[in-house]
């Protein structure tokens, strides 16, 4: 398995040798003393594994396709923001926009993440193992979030179809976010979601929310909303 | 953008390394900011004696002048640069004070019992070595690392400000009614030196604890009347906290073990740290206060 040390080497070589891994092959990648860097294994492409040992700063995993990526430490803001596939696993906790806008792939967070996680997701599947803060799913559109924890403040403001799952307490809900009825299939797609994080807890305890779809088209009526 | 750090040392067996230490963290944030640096330091007090940092842009044409001064005022003179820390009796503070004032080229960075200001325009390395920053022992000090929104880049625009003895604020974000309040702190007699908003800031935090309050009171205060974008830092004499604005878009983290509190806008200025890989990290909450006090 390549090793980079970016105590010694320049991420960029790094990244020029993640990036040209092409379709087909399966290479395994180290980086060890990330040390904070910014956007440490962006850009994947190909189902590759890279192990971070450390933890990292600004865009980790950012734009990634078919990779999975774990971080052995916390991520600085934006981890894994715009994947389109693959999974990234933080082992610590997460900065503010953890996933967000994802179009696919599995974020899974072992830690807490701060706010705004999963803001925007169009698709990304998010699995929190401790709270989310506020303004989480903001405008969130396709996907869905399980939170073991406590959701902040305003989850799920102007929410679209995400799905959003939350076993602990929620402060408040944001404009259009309502709960909802968790039906077989729901707790179907939980159980399915927990399973693949490789997280244990049971799906009957989650509460869902998601939108009232009410914000959809500008009505006068919700002014006060906006 | 702009970079902070600080770092309040518990163990006094680090206090000789504080100035190395902060200079790693700020100069490891010089790519959040590269307009101006500035640093307050906390060193150790004499009893009945203060110090005065004074600033010039004009060393070498005022900076004897100055020297008279102090030695007519019975201050000891220390030269760094374009800046000058007079250390005198605390009784002989305001009649040096307003002759210092009274000479067109000099400005006053800071006084305290502890406390040293050190900001110019440039970068991080540049300024900390013009002032010979890494070698500066003291028990804990903040550092700022300036990108230019709210004021134009000059000396008195760059951080720490210091509106207050042994006080001192480093601000990452921007204001949108420090017009209004500096009428106000105006009115209560506070004056002012620049129009920057994290000058605001820095005199609000002095008014309140004028008024009698501690830190944590003041900066609980500041989230009721402060509005816009802030991630701050302060120091006080014996204290150091961290306030960030409800929404907490200014990025922020925190690491503690039984030698030190230590704060950067980033991981990356945390790192070099002794003990890091054991320290607690997080991420301070919105809206909430963090302060220690020794």
């Amino acid at each position: 398995m390549p090793v980079f040390d970016l105590a010694t080497t320049p991420l960029r070589e790094f990244h020029r040798a993640l990036h040209s891994v092409r379709e087909g092959e399966n290479e395994a990648f180290e980086v060890l003393n990330p040390r904070g860097a910014h956007s440490v294994a962006v850009g994947a492409m190909a189902p590759v594994h890279v192990e971070v040992r450390g933890s990292v700063g600004y865009y980790c995993a950012g734009m990634n396709e078919a990779a999975e990526i774990t971080v052995h430490g916390s991520a600085g803001p934006g981890v894994a923001e715009n994947m389109m596939s693959g999974r990234v696993t933080v082992k610590g906790n997460a900065s503010q926009y953890a996933g967000a806008t994802g179009r696919g792939g599995l974020l899974v967070i072992e830690g807490d993440a701060a706010s705004r996680c999963g803001i925007s997701m169009k698709g990304i599947e998010i699995v929190v193992k401790g709270s989310i803060g506020h303004m989480s799913a903001f405008m969130a559109q396709k996907g869905a979030m399980a939170v073991l924890g406590d959701a902040g403040e305003a989850l799920g403001d102007s929410l679209y179809e995400a799905r959003l799952y939350v076993r602990g307490s929620v402060k408040s809900l944001g404009a259009d976010c309502i709960e909802k009825e968790m039906r077989a299939e729901h707790v179907a797609q939980l159980s399915d979601l927990l399973a693949r994080a490789g997280v244990e807890a049971d799906p009957a305890s989650f509460r869902r929310y998601g939108s009232a779809r009410k914000l959809y088209h500008f009505n006068v009526d919700h002014a006060g909303d906006y | 953008m702009c970079g902070i750090v600080g770092l309040f040392l518990k163990d006094k067996t680090l206090e000789p390394e504080l100035g190395g230490l902060l200079s790693d963290m700020l100069v490891t944030m010089t790519d959040r900011g590269p307009d101006s640096a500035g640093i307050a330091i906390y060193g150790g007090t004499e009893p009945g004696r203060v110090r005065l940092t004074v600033q010039s842009a004009d060393p070498g044409g005022e900076f004897p002048k100055l020297a008279e001064l102090a030695a007519a005022h019975g201050a000891a003179m220390a030269r760094k640069d374009t800046h000058a820390v007079l250390t005198l009796p605390a009784e002989a503070l305001p009649g040096l004070r307003a002759a210092v004032e009274a000479v067109p080229g000099l400005r006053i960075m800071s006084t305290g019992e502890a406390m040293e200001v050190y900001k110019e325009t440039g970068l991080p390395a540049d300024v900390v070595t013009r002032f010979g920053v890494r070698g500066m022992a003291g028990t804990h000090g903040v550092g700022h690392t300036r990108m230019a929104t709210e004021s134009a880049v000059t000396t008195l625009g760059a951080h720490p400000f210091s509106t207050g003895a042994d006080q001192c604020l480093v601000h990452n974000g921007s204001l949108s009614n420090h017009n209004n309040l500096r009428r106000e702190l105006v009115r209560e007699g506070i004056r002012f030196e620049t129009e920057n908003d994290s000058e605001v800031a820095a005199a609000y935090l002095t008014a309140r604890l004028a008024e009698g309050r501690n830190l944590g009171e003041a900066l609980e205060g500041a989230l009721g009347d402060l509005d816009g974008f802030y991630t701050f830092v302060v120091g006080t004499r014996d204290g150091f906290g961290v306030l960030r604005d409800p929404v907490a878009c200014k990025p922020a983290v925190m690491a503690e073990t039984d030698r030190y509190v230590a704060f950067g806008s980033e991981y990356r200025a945390l790192v070099g740290l002794p003990g890091m890989d054991l320290a607690r990290v997080w991420e301070p909450e919105p809206a909430t206060v963090y302060f220690w006090e020794r």
